[in-house]
């Protein structure tokens, strides 16, 4: 691959790039960065960068703290937001141990084993995520969130700050390579939604993570912030990431069947059968924070119990109605939000769809009606499982799986758990607003 | 004189005996690495590459844009080809300067390798493409579109130029997969679309259709039509 390092390096040289940006993300999902200068690029390419690891999540070890940076030269990018005459570029890397195996808990070597699984059965896996997000004002630090408008669902309106912002961050994505295909203002106030457009899933779980900065870049820019917290204001909806997914085998979509009455293969449901089953020990990895769990709660179209429909939006899986072109068949996920960690929501995802298909999942009865109108009872009549309800239940219902101890490997599956146990007792030892008002004054 | 480099190691009998009754000077090499190793201080004469009938061909192939990709490629070369391998040859005119068909008359084969060595600079390239507004300088790998710079990913350039060094012509993603990309690759074939994606997002809306979709069919590049305004 020497002819790619030699393109990098040209560009550095014809760009003028002062500054090389080495990305990488730790195992909660954080994007990490060092810089060197163009000099070390070269010898960076070719053998990678040491540097310590054990000050990163999920990186520490008992016995060696370093860890070798691999740029996976594939992704050079120059970024758009550099000063003119400072051009700065990114490339993201893969971490590797000394002796040059992929090293634990690197996130990104995770989602690599775990596609190598689906190529070998002969898959390649496209995901679509949609991602939400909210704009505040960032004058109110500390207050709570300050929404910018009171505009809902695709509203047009005139002296729109945001939708400015909006378009000018999709350009900043596309000349990164990022395509969207669609964005518009979403349901809550200041809520937005930028629809990313397929890609394999190593692709795509780095556009997100780029994703994540330019969209937070863009509003700072403007004297306001993002952020990609699940349910950052009470009584509206949250915001998720709906994960579109399809198989193929060559050019052709293995979920499409022309034959079948829902145009299904027999692996797309497999493939769905393995995310029912699976979704609620994997749904620590796709809603991973303690506030995840604001947002699957019934009532604001996120999904709360285990079901599969075809154009039902409270379902856990979608199966939107295919247009005539079979590249178009696939399978929605909704339950997971935009704070996870890319890399290792896809990993699981995928693997609890591969599992279904070489286990031969039988797919359930389509969800009929709005299953979020349940009542417990009637949920429970119909056999529903229902998503964990809290992080605590989530972790409990992780730390059973071997599907999910088997795709995220044993290093990250461990300190995963132990991070997050901490997370949850930090939090409920809090006394909060909700209890001082509700019990104070009355026992 | 340099050696010329061969491959594969063992390269076949009749071969080995033609070149050395030639009084031609070579070493056979078995993989890609031994290139660089066994490589003279001067770099190597030219290369005679052998394509078999069988499935290393591929490896054959891959190790003709090897050493025609790297710092310091090898030219030129001579490929040896099955009559049945002939349409392989396709679209991969940048790997090699001459070929001659298997089994060869040794006479044949001698008379074109003097002739290839005779003409030791190979034959001027250009160095700048151009499609409408947007170049690229094959020289500095840099694009341009209406004389911004275009910033891309080394895949997205090597995609870019293979559509404009061959202006007008359809190719199939099937195609693009395995001349731009090399069979080493598996993304599948949806790779050529995402990347054409990303290229357009990067040309920018107004000039997207520089690069066309032919329905059912796959992708060109300057067609000479101008769409819009």
């Amino acid at each position: 691959m020497d002819n790619q390092i030699d393109y990098v390096m040209r560009s550095v040289e014809e760009r003028h790039v002062r500054l090389v940006r080495l990305w990488f993300t730790d195992v909660l999902g954080q994007l990490k960065s060092f810089a060197i200068s163009p000099a070390e690029l070269e010898n960076a390419l070719s053998e990678g960068m040491t540097f310590d690891g054990s000050s990163i999540d999920g990186y520490s070890r008992v016995f060696e703290s370093d860890v070798l940076a691999r740029p996976d030269a594939s992704t050079f990018e120059l970024l758009p937001w550099a000063a003119p005459g400072e051009a700065e570029a990114r490339v993201i890397c893969d971490i590797a141990n000394l002796d040059g195996t992929p090293f634990e808990g690197d996130s990104r070597s995770v989602l690599r084993r775990n596609l190598e699984v689906a190529r070998k059965a002969g898959f390649t896996f496209y995901v679509a995520p949609e991602m939400e997000f909210f704009y505040f004002s960032a004058s109110d630090a500390g207050g709570p969130p300050k929404p910018l408008d009171q505009g809902s669902y695709f509203d047009l309106t005139t002296a729109d700050v945001a939708g400015s912002l909006r378009k000018r961050t999709i350009h900043t994505l596309e000349t990164m390579g990022i395509p969207v295909e669609y964005s518009f203002h979403e349901d809550s106030p200041s809520q937005h939604e930028i629809d990313l457009r397929h890609t394999d899933a190593l692709t795509m779980a780095d556009s997100v993570m780029t994703f994540r900065l330019v969209v937070r870049e863009a509003a700072a820019a403007e004297g306001l912030y993002a952020t990609f917290m699940p349910k950052p204001l009470e009584g509206v909806q949250g915001s998720g990431m709906h994960t579109h997914m399809s198989l193929f085998r060559g050019e052709h979509n293995a979920f499409h069947d022309p034959a079948d009455p829902y145009r299904l293969s027999k692996e797309a449901k497999g493939f769905i059968a393995g995310l029912l089953r699976h979704a609620p020990e994997i749904t620590a990895i796709t809603n991973q924070t303690v506030n995840s769990y604001k947002r699957l709660i019934p009532g604001f179209e996120a999904p709360v119990v285990v079901s599969w429909a075809r154009n039902n939006r409270s379902a856990l899986v979608r199966v939107p109605v295919a247009k005539s072109n079979e590249g178009s068949t696939r399978v929605e996920y909704r339950s997971p939000d935009p704070a996870c960690n890319p890399y290792l929501a896809f990993s699981v995802m995928l693997a609890a769809g591969m599992r279904g298909i070489t286990e031969g999942y039988e797919l359930p009865a389509e969800a009929s009606g709005n299953v979020l109108r349940l009542s417990d009872e009637e949920r429970a009549a119909e056999g529903m499982t229902e998503l964990p309800g809290s992080l605590s239940e989530a972790l409990t219902l992780m730390e059973g799986s071997d599907l999910v101890r088997e795709a995220l490997g044993e290093h990250i599956f461990e300190w995963f758990l132990r991070n997050k146990r901490k997370e949850w007792r930090s939090y409920k030892s809090q006394v909060t607003p909700f209890e001082l008002e509700r019990y104070l004054r009355m026992i | 004189m340099d050696p010329l480099l061969v491959y594969p190691d063992p390269p076949p009998t009749e071969l080995a005996r033609c070149l050395d009754l030639g009084g031609v000077v070579w070493k056979a090499v078995a993989s890609i690495d031994a290139v660089a190793r066994d490589e003279p201080a001067d770099g190597w004469a030219g290369a005679i590459v052998v394509l078999a009938e069988d499935d290393s061909a591929e490896a054959a192939w891959a190790f003709c844009r090897h050493i025609r990709k790297r710092d310091n490629p090898v030219a030129p070369l001579m490929l040896l080809v099955p009559g049945s391998g002939i349409d392989t040859l396709n679209l991969r005119d940048e790997l090699f300067e001459d070929f001659c068909l298997t089994p060869f008359h040794p006479r044949e084969l001698e008379a074109r390798l003097r002739h290839l060595l005779w003409r030791t600079v190979p034959a001027p390239t250009a160095d700048v493409v151009t499609t409408g507004p947007l170049a690229l300088n094959l020289e500095t790998y840099q694009a341009t579109i209406e004389g911004k710079s275009l910033d891309l990913t080394y895949m997205e350039y090597e995609l870019l130029k293979f559509l404009m060094q061959h202006p007008g012509r359809v190719f199939t993603r099937e195609v693009l997969l395995s001349r731009v990309w090399g069979y080493e690759y598996y993304g599948g074939a949806r790779t050529v679309d995402v990347h054409v994606r990303r290229l357009r997002a990067k040309i920018g809306e107004e000039h997207a259709q520089l690069i066309e979709t032919v329905r059912s069919v796959g992708y060109r590049c300057g067609t000479g039509r101008r769409t819009g305004s």
